[in-house]
């Protein structure tokens, strides 16, 4: 048994964007509000808290999930990716890079939940056509910019990604963005 | 939003999963992948006082070949049985139904037995393992039972799963020669719950049907058995006004669907009606190319 019931805490150790943390925890914390209030990593977003808008996706162990569907205690002894470890703002994440230049993003709410949803699926797509895109975006939800543009982004990471050429040269650039 | 304060066990063996379902029975609940019981925490809708979570448990993930088809760990993940080549050899219904049940980033955490033993009626695995004559390994304070589909579920939300018990795993058993399988259903949105769906194999000699098992969800309290649509297939050659009023008989006479803001009743025997009869051409096609 990880505790006693008494104290009602657990400790917990875990790696967060390759820094290990080490905190107590209530067991009914989720591990959203883990990351937010305990870590102050605030760009896992909460939106609807119930599993279906998906903004609060981060990776686990690599694999993209919920971070409001799980409580933080049972990330112990887990490696948790946010989207504060994918870039930063002078060096973005290709599928930031990406979003940017297609404009797939308007208010940015939904964004990081998209990102994290969607690197496992850029690992495993190269080429993917547009129903597999929209199937992978099916998680998340987005309420102001509307899809298409996120398709495109998709589009063009996997693009620039089969080119290797992550910074938007050549073929990568978006049809239109220059004239 | 946030669920009500629980005592947290985190178990490692079956032994210890026991013991304490027996000392805090039905105060006490079991957390598998949470992805639908973490929701209803969230909302209220439970408010159990211990929770015991079944993942840092030994030995209840495994996916394995028996002589007779595959054991699924209850706490295998959904996103390992969508993905496993034995699952897709050895049980191609269920490889074909994985990727209609909520998204990715539910299955990579959702598992095999703890949708089964939630028995939502409109989730897809117990339709499909329903079809499938799977069977299901409780243990219990005293001694262990295999349970058969038929018998598992019991109404809405209900399994044979009793407040103290425990589903270790579930068995598949393989297709019989000669045998053609199908799923489908329709939702709104991709990975939305399904307003209706059809689980459906079939075993043909020659053109006859031997056997068929036919199951629906979203349209009772549970995985909805078309015992009156089976019995007018099973003796009959099959073709295609056979399959039309076979799909007639189950979207009138056996089911009763519910009607609510997502679709009425007309509307769901509609789609049983056009689902049964594409997934039974479907699976006669497959029987004939088995």
């Amino acid at each position: 048994m990880s505790t006693t019931a008494a104290s009602n805490r657990h400790p917990i150790r875990l790696t967060v964007n390759g820094e290990v943390h080490e905190r107590e925890v209530e067991p009914r914390l989720l591990l959203s509000d883990f990351l937010r209030h305990d870590l102050r990593l605030t760009g896992t977003h909460v939106g609807c808290e119930h599993g279906v808008c998906g903004a609060c996706t981060i990776l686990l162990d690599g694999a993209a999930v919920r971070s409001c569907l799980m409580f933080a205690v049972q990330s112990h002894d887990h490696e948790i990716e946010t989207v504060e470890g994918l870039g930063t703002a002078e060096a973005l994440h290709p599928l930031q890079e990406a979003f940017r230049d297609t404009h797939a993003l308007q208010c940015g709410f939904c964004t990081p939940g998209f990102l994290m949803s969607l690197v496992p699926f850029l690992a495993e797509h190269d080429d993917p056509s547009e129903e597999e895109i929209r199937h992978a975006l099916g998680g998340n939800l987005c309420r102001c910019t509307g899809y298409q543009n996120i398709v495109e982004a998709v589009r063009l990471a996997c693009r620039r990604q089969r080119q290797g050429d992550a910074h938007g040269l050549g073929e990568g650039a978006v049809p239109g963005e220059m004239s | 939003m946030k669920p009500a304060p629980f005592v947290y066990f985190a178990p490692q063996t079956v032994d210890e999963v026991m013991d304490l379902l027996r000392q805090y029975g039905d105060d006490a609940k079991v957390l598998a992948g949470g992805q639908s019981f973490i929701p209803t925490m969230s909302f209220r809708l439970a408010q159990p006082e211990v929770v015991i979570d079944l993942n840092g448990v030994e030995g209840l993930a495994g996916l394995r070949e028996v002589d007779n088809g595959l054991h699924i760990g209850t706490m295998c993940r959904q996103r390992t049985v969508e993905r496993s080549p034995l699952v897709a050899r050895r049980a191609p219904l269920l490889a074909e139904t994985m990727p209609s049940i909520a998204h990715p980033q539910i299955r990579n955490r959702g598992t095999f037995g703890g949708s089964l033993a939630h028995a939502d009626p409109a989730s897809e695995l117990p339709a499909v393992v329903s079809v499938l004559n799977g069977r299901f390994r409780i243990r219990r304070q005293r001694g262990e039972d295999w349970v058969a589909a038929d018998d598992f579920f019991i109404s809405l939300f209900e399994t044979a799963v009793g407040p103290e018990d425990l589903l270790l795993e579930v068995e598949i058993p393989d297709l019989a020669p000669g045998s053609g399988w199908a799923f489908q259903e329709f939702s709104r949105r991709q990975g939305d719950f399904a307003l209706v769906g059809v689980a459906v194999v079939l075993e043909l000699e020659g053109h006859v049907c031997r056997q068929a098992r036919l199951a629906l969800l979203s349209v009772g309290e549970g995985p909805v058995r078309a015992h009156l649509g089976e019995a007018a297939l099973e003796g009959q050659p099959m073709g295609a006004s056979l399959l039309q009023r076979v799909a007639e008989i189950v979207a009138h006479q056996d089911i009763d669907p519910p009607a609510d803001i997502h679709a009425s009743k007309d509307y769901r025997r509609h789609l049983a009606e056009v689902l049964t009869r594409r997934t039974l051409s479907q699976a006669v096609a497959r029987a004939a190319a088995d």
